[in-house]
Parts: structure tokens; C-alpha cells; sequence
């Protein structure tokens, strides 16, 4: 489909673009689809980029994913275990009412109560072992161990009005309960069509361009295209890449791009003895392992050319990646480099690891989940099988490798990483900590790796206080990480918007697309 | 007749009990939503949360059991995404669908049996020709193709009607539809066509057959004999007759315009239950799909029954069978 949306598109570039919205509306077309208003109810990026625009948050993140004020206008701790958040005056709510502290314990209290959620945001109040009002506007939070990472939790979920703290979902699907302190209101949400909203000229902060905004949902990419070449939408998000060199000749489209915070993967299994997928060439068992051998894993490293990734599969719509976020975020590591691609000495590496004449791997990627996903396996496959490790490629629906991923049925996987808090402590507690339910560690951690040092000093940073000494922790434990290649890093998306000439978008690193960000510009 | 309807309830009833049985096997073989659900951040003691919470948790058979219990009472189960009853869902999305599938059909019938009697009336014309040539195109497009052409077209070059989405609603019995405004038939022109393209080239192909072979037939030339005029003999007579197919071959047309629109669907981004079954599949959302399949099959077992009794109207020799039986 997307060969013929091609030729199809370069026909429209020849076109002016005709009909555009009156001054003050916009029109926003999705990839994504929205399941619900209820901002408490399903912790997923399309439903949060929505609440985002209704609701106000106590701390609120800037398109770089750092932490702003929002409902709190400032937040410290008072002693190991508690957090006081100071709450901004005169915030009212759509309805008029005032924002105070009750408010915010009435959110606490929703947040694990919500009946029927399939993704709870209990992950980021759990940590919460006491909530006490103080006055009126000043809230302390008080948690079992110290817990420094509580101003990025508490970017994490929207602020409800005190009235509806046992509202049901449906209840913020009509609209009713669906009253925040955000700078819109909604106005309607018509399920898996659109949303719309007006502005709320009550708003506390920077008053937005647009009196009405009207978010459409057009999941397929050769119709979003389209929409936006027909004027019907002024900017699109997740830009296929097959259409934008296209896109970004045209006069009529301007395109807005941003490092994002996901990083492209491979995982492996280091942990078991014999894995399932990882045989000797004839097809037999091996003695051991191979995967658990570093030398192994430095080897397949080095044996992927990253840049050729980026340049012929990723249409330069990447960036070749050396760790778990960019360097820009909270906690990188400015000591680690991409991995130069190197055949030969990988190849070296391998005969010194006792493989010289390689094994056989296969590789599980998803072919609907990540951009180009299955495209990139199959050039990493080919790349792997040149050093001798002869890969083969299997590529299925998200819906279907997920759960067998989970089940660790795999031995070599494709994943991507999107870090909701901004900072490297979410990659590295999820995916390279060593697996352990109650300390909440590891879970998308599916090739099981572990490494004790790795571990020691990330639990050491979330007891960090000090954002400069957690800083240099979590680089450290990058560093671990990566020297003993937990994962192997590939890319980092770039995020982009294509708008209509006149308009330009202050690109996001979280992937969310927000009205507040959509600028007038002059033609 | 009573009997005959007695007889195809049972039926029914058997069919549905199957089908949802092997659609709940079918999709609990394809994995556990709660992978996709959940949000990656979720750590160990959400997840096991969040499962127990959508009733996953429970043996296959277990949740079979229950889902049948509730399925008794009319309950379909809740979607896990949307958490509100897969059947309100679905209903909800109606009628956008039927709409389109309606004005689709209309447009393919109303388009493709003149086309296809002239055809079949004078098959060595020039139009004739062009009309049988003009119909392989409408077979052999791929509809995600013709959607975007007439997008590209319509929409990008000419500006003359929008490119996605369903226009301004009004409520009609209840039900939000759209065939009440301007607004709303702008947006519903273009898919309507893709839609009914190929049923077009369907009906002109069926009716061109039954033309060509009814006007061999000794009644045309009695009725010719007789001095009625070509009209009566064509619009009256040949007409009858052709319809018993097209009426067959339309009705279960329309089950598939109904259920699978989904390309189209996708493509012009209207809000039906096709894009919801879609959705509803990506995100492994068990109650909607099994509810969706459901629905789907008693609409084909509705439809079948409306097309059977169709048919003995048309052509008293078949109503005559089915008394006896």
C-alpha cells in the first residue's frame, strides 16, 4: 500500500493545496486512536496526549520532557521522606470552581480506585505512603524509602476536580466529569472519529492560538497524507517516511522534527543456558549458550553497520544510537559512543569467544509496531550473517509477538523504548535491571540479563536525592550497561509533524501532538 | 412459511453457539492483550493488576463459561480498551456503517442495472462494449487503490468534497446519521463509491447475463408474437426475471458491504464498525471482536432468511417447494 500512496502523493504535489480553516480553528489529524477521556482510566500516549489538553498536571513537561510548574508552583523535600508541593492560587477549574489541595487528594484517591483499568497510573502514585494536605494550597507526600524521582511520578497524571473523584469512565466520556484545568475545554468526543475543543479563556497559563480545535483520528498514513495535502487538517503527526522527502519539497508543507526519546533495540537472551532459538549452524543444540558470552555480544555489536541503518532504511529519519536516550536527557553517559562497525573485528571477536565459524540465531522483530521495524531486522539479520552468525528473520503482528516475547520464547528480539519520564532511570530499572517482582525491576527486561554491578548503582541513584550526584549514578550504570551489551543499541527515532505552510509545530520528544505547540507562522 | 421460519431459528441459534466458540478459541490462541494494553513503564505488580482486573486470569474454559453466562442475558462483555459494552460499541458505530453501506448499494444498483440491461439489450454497441470493458476495471481495482485515487482527485486536485471522516450528524430515531445534511453527504459521496464499485461492476455483469439469456427465451418471443411493445416486454417481463439472481447475489452483497467495508473504512477514516473491528484486532480487544463476529453472523443468518422469502415472492415456484417441505 504504501508504494502506491507514493506515486499517488507525487501526483498531489503538482497541486496546490486549496481550502484552509477559518483564523482562529484547527484541525489536527492522528495516527493514533483515543480510547477514552477519563484521564485516570487507560496509561497509554494517544488517551495522555488528550488529557493533556483538558487537564492541568501538578508538574508538567516541556517539549524536551523537562519538568515545568503547572498546578505546583514549586516543589522540594523536607526531609529524606517527604515532598512538599506548593499549589498555585486563583487556578480555577472549567466550571468555575477553585483548584486547591483537596483536589489533589481527591485525584490521589481516584487513581487506584478507577474499576476496569487495563493500564493504571497507580504506577506513579504508588510509591505514596501518606498524602496530607498541610493548608490549603501545600501538600506533603510522604513515601517509605527516599524517592527522588517523585516530581517526575508526579508529571505523570492529570489533576480531576474534587467533585468527580468517584466518577465513572463514562462519566469523562460524555463530557460531564470532564472538567480540568487545562487550556481547553471539551466540547465533544465522538469515539474513534474525533475530539473536539474550544479554549478556555480562563486558562492560567499562556493562552493557546486556537479558539477551536478539532483532533481527527485517520489511523491510516496514506490518508493522513492526503488529508493534510487536501487542506482538510493543518498538521499531521508520524509522517511516514516513504512520503517525506515528497513532503518536504512541497511549498505548501512545512515539517517540524525532534529527536524522540525511543531507542530501537535488539534484546537477547544472556541469561539461559540453552535459549531457543540459537542453535549451531547444522541446526543442532550448542554446548552452552553463546549469548551469555560478552565477547559474543560485543561481537554483533560491532558487526552492525548503524549508519547504513540510518541512511537506507530509516530514509535519515534516525539518528544511530550509543545508549538508552539522547545525550540531551537526564542521566546519559557523555562517554559513550556509537559503536564503530567493524566486520573484521568482530568477526575476531568471535573466533576469540570459541565461535569462528559462528552459530545460528533467528531474529523476532514486530512488523507493526515501531517504524519500519521489520524492514530494520531484516538488514541487522543481514549484517549478523555476514560476521557468520547466520540470522534469519520472523517478523509478526505486535498483538502476537508481544505475548510470546513475555513468555520469553524468544531468543533475539526487536523492541523499542520510549521513555515516558524524560530521564534514563525508566529504561534502565525496565529493561537491563535484574528481573525481580517486588522491587518492581526488570519487567520489560525479556532477555533476562542481569548484572549486579548494573544493579547496585541504579538503586543507589533512586535513592539519590541530589539531581547532580542521581545524574552521574545513572550514567554510570549506563555506562555498565552498555560495556557489558546488555541491549544493543540501534537508533533513536526522529519524531515528525508535517503542517500547512502558515503553520509550524514546536516538536516534542514524547511523540505527543498538542494544540498548545501548533504555531501561526507568517507564509 | 411458519414451520420453514421455526426450522431456520433453530438453525440459527446453533450457528451462533458454534461460532462463538470457535472465535473465543481462535482469538484466545492469538495471545494475551494485556502486552498491548498496558503501558511499558507498568512494573510486575501492575501487570498482575491489570489482569485480574480484565478477568484474564482464568483458565480458557473458565472464561468461556463465563462470557456464555452473560452472553445468555444479552451482556457481551466489556471492551477491555474502551471499557464500555462491546455491544453499545458496536451499535454505536452502526450506523455510520449501514449508511454507507446503504447509499453504496443504492449507487451500484441504481448506476449498474440500467448499464448492465443496455449492455445486455445491445451487447454489439459501442456502449456496450464499453460498459462490459468499463466493468472489469470496477472488478479488478483494488479498492484501497480507487479510494486514494478518488481522495487524490476529489479531494487534493479538485477540492471539491472532503477527503476523510463523516460529516455533521443529526439525530434520527435516536441514532446519530448524517444523510440529513449537506455536510454529511459531501463526506459520504466518495466512500459510498469506492464502496460500491465493484458491486456495480457485479450487478452490471449479472444483469447483462440474465438480459442476453432471458431475451432467447419463448416467452419474449410469445410476449414479442402478442404485439406488446419492446418497453413492456423488457421493463416488465425480461425484468422479472432477471432480478431473482441480482436479488440473491445483492442481498448477501449487502451482509459483506456491512461487515467488511473495512478497506474503505480505513482509508476515508469513517467511523464504522469496520475500522472497530480493526482497532478492536491490533489491540487484541477479545470482547468487541467476539461480539463483532457475532453480530456479523446473525446479521448473514437475517439477511439469508429476508432473501429466501425475496425469492419465493419473485418466483412463486420456489414458495410452492418450501410449503411442502
Amino acid at each position: 500500500m504504501r508504494i502506491v500512496a507514493h506515486g499517488v502523493l507525487a501526483a498531489a504535489l503538482a497541486v496546490t493545496g486549496l481550502g484552509s480553516a477559518a483564523a482562529a480553528d484547527l484541525t489536527m489529524g492522528l495516527g493514533g486512536a483515543v480510547s477514552s477521556i477519563d484521564p485516570h482510566y487507560h496509561n497509554v500516549a494517544t488517551n495522555n496526549m488528550i488529557n493533556r489538553h483538558i487537564f492541568g498536571r501538578l508538574i508538567d513537561q516541556d517539549a524536551q520532557q523537562k519538568l515545568v510548574p503547572d498546578l505546583a508552583e514549586s516543589w522540594k523535600t523536607i526531609d529524606d521522606t517527604t515532598w512538599e508541593f506548593k499549589l498555585r492560587k486563583g487556578v480555577k477549574f472549567h466550571d468555575g470552581s477553585d483548584f486547591d489541595a483537596k483536589d489533589v487528594m481527591a485525584t490521589l484517591s481516584r487513581i487506584p480506585w478507577v474499576p476496569n483499568a487495563p493500564s493504571s497510573f497507580r504506577i506513579f502514585t504508588g510509591q505514596i505512603t501518606e498524602a496530607k494536605a498541610i493548608d490549603s494550597h501545600t501538600i506533603h507526600l510522604k513515601t517509605a524509602t527516599p524517592f527522588p524521582l517523585m516530581p517526575v511520578f508526579m508529571a505523570g497524571f492529570a489533576i480531576i476536580s474534587d467533585e468527580f473523584e468517584r466518577a465513572p469512565t463514562e462519566d469523562f466520556n460524555s463530557g460531564k466529569a470532564a472538567i480540568g484545568t487545562g487550556a481547553y475545554k471539551l466540547k465533544q468526543f465522538v469515539r474513534g472519529d474525533r475530539i473536539e475543543l474550544v479554549r478556555n479563556d480562563a486558562y492560567h497559563g499562556t493562552k493557546p492560538d486556537w479558539e477551536t480545535v478539532s483532533v481527527k483520528q485517520i489511523t491510516n498514513s496514506a490518508a493522513r497524507v492526503a488529508a493534510l495535502l487536501s487542506g482538510d487538517v493543518q498538521i499531521i503527526d508520524q509522517v511516514p517516511t516513504a512520503d517525506f522527502a515528497r513532503l518536504k519539497k512541497d511549498k505548501n508543507i512545512g515539517i517540524s522534527s525532534v529527536v524522540s526519546n525511543r531507542v530501537i533495540y535488539l534484546s537477547m537472551d544472556a541469561n539461559r543456558d540453552s535459549s531457543p532459538f540459537v542453535k549451531a549452524k547444522d541446526g543442532s543444540a550448542l554446548a552452552k549458550n553463546p549469548l551469555k558470552d560478552v565477547r559474543v555480544r560485543k561481537a554483533m555489536s560491532m558487526a552492525i553497520n548503524r549508519p547504513a541503518i540510518v541512511e537506507r532504511v530509516m530514509e535519515g529519519q534516525a539518528i544511530a544510537a550509543a545508549q538508552f536516550l539522547p545525550e540531551t536527557f537526564f542521566g546519559t553517559s557523555k562517554n559513550l559512543k556509537v559503536e564503530k562497525y567493524d566486520a573484521n573485528g568482530a568477526k575476531k571477536l568471535l573466533a576469540e569467544a570459541g565461535y569462528a565459524d559462528g552459530f545460528s540465531l533467528t531474529l523476532h522483530s514486530p512488523n507493526d509496531r515501531y517504524l519500519n521495524d521489520e524492514k530494520v531486522a531484516q538488514a541487522v539479520a543481514q549484517m549478523l550473517t555476514r560476521i557468520g552468525i547466520q540470522t534469519k528473520v520472523e517478523a509478526l503482528p505486535f498483538a502476537t509477538y508481544a505475548p510470546r516475547a513475555s513468555k520469553l520464547e524468544f531468543s533475539f528480539m526487536l523492541w523499542g523504548w520510549g521513555s515516558g519520564t524524560g530521564e534514563v532511570s525508566s529504561p534502565l530499572r525496565s529493561l537491563v535491571a535484574t528481573y525481580n517482582r517486588d522491587k518492581g525491576f526488570g519487567p520489560s527486561n525479556r532477555g533476562r540479563y542481569s548484572n549486579p554491578k548494573v544493579d547496585e548503582i541504579l538503586e543507589a541513584a533512586l535513592r539519590t536525592v541530589d539531581d547532580k550526584a542521581r545524574g552521574e549514578l545513572l550514567a554510570q550504570a549506563s555506562e555498565a550497561a552498555i560495556f557489558d551489551v546488555a541491549i544493543i543499541p540501534l537508533h533513536y527515532n526522529i519524531n515528525n509533524w508535517a503542517t500547512r505552510a502558515g503553520f509550524s509545530y514546536v516538536a516534542r520528544t514524547d511523540e505527543s501532538t498538542l494544540a498548545m505547540g501548533v504555531k501561526r507562522t507568517k507564509r | 412459511m411458519t414451520v420453514f421460519l421455526i426450522r431456520r431459528l433453530m438453525q440459527a441459534v446453533v450457528v451462533l453457539f458454534v461460532m462463538s466458540l470457535i472465535v473465543f478459541i481462535g482469538v484466545y490462541a492469538i495471545g494475551n492483550p494485556i502486552d498491548i494494553l498496558i503501558s511499558p513503564e507498568a512494573d510486575q505488580i501492575e501487570r498482575e493488576r491489570a489482569i485480574e482486573a480484565l478477568g484474564l486470569h482464568l483458565p480458557m474454559w473458565e472464561q468461556y463459561l463465563v462470557f456464555l453466562q452473560r452472553a445468555v442475558t444479552g451482556d457481551l462483555g466489556r471492551s477491555f480498551a474502551f471499557s464500555t459494552p462491546a455491544l453499545e460499541l458496536i451499535v454505536e458505530r452502526m450506523p455510520a456503517t449501514l449508511e454507507l453501506a446503504i447509499a453504496a448499494m443504492g449507487i451500484s444498483i441504481l448506476v449498474g442495472i440500467p448499464l448492465g440491461m443496455w449492455a445486455g439489450f445491445r451487447p454489439e454497441s459501442l456502449a456496450g462494449r464499453a460498459i462490459m470493458a468499463g466493468s472489469i476495471l470496477g472488478f479488478s481495482l483494488p479498492t484501497f487503490w480507487v479510494g486514494l485515487m478518488l481522495i487524490m482527485v476529489f479531494a487534493v486536485h479538485l477540492g471539491w468534497l472532503p477527503s476523510t471522516g463523516r460529516g455533521e450528524t443529526v439525530e434520527f430515531l435516536g441514532l446519530q446519521v448524517s444523510i440529513f445534511t449537506l455536510d454529511g453527504w459531501s463526506h459520504l459521496l466518495l466512500p459510498a463509491f469506492n464502496l460500491a464499485l465493484f458491486k456495480m461492476a457485479l450487478v452490471i455483469r449479472l444483469t447483462r447475463a440474465g438480459m442476453r439469456e432471458n431475451l432467447l427465451m419463448d416467452y419474449v418471443k410469445f410476449a414479442r408474437a402478442k404485439g406488446l411493445s419492446t418497453g413492456r416486454v423488457i421493463f416488465v417481463h425480461v425484468m422479472k426475471n432477471i432480478m431473482i439472481p441480482v436479488v440473491t447475489i445483492l442481498g448477501l452483497e449487502l451482509g459483506s458491504v456491512i461487515a467488511f467495508a473495512v478497506v474503505t473504512e480505513t482509508i476515508f477514516a469513517w467511523p464504522g464498525m469496520g475500522k472497530l473491528i480493526i482497532d478492536s484486532i491490533n489491540q487484541l480487544d477479545r470482547p468487541v471482536i467476539v461480539a463483532y463476529l457475532l453480530i456479523t453472523v446473525s446479521m448473514f443468518i437475517i439477511i439469508n432468511l429476508v432473501v429466501d422469502i425475496l425469492y419465493s415472492v419473485l418466483d412463486p415456484r420456489v414458495r410452492l417447494k418450501e410449503m411442502k417441505s
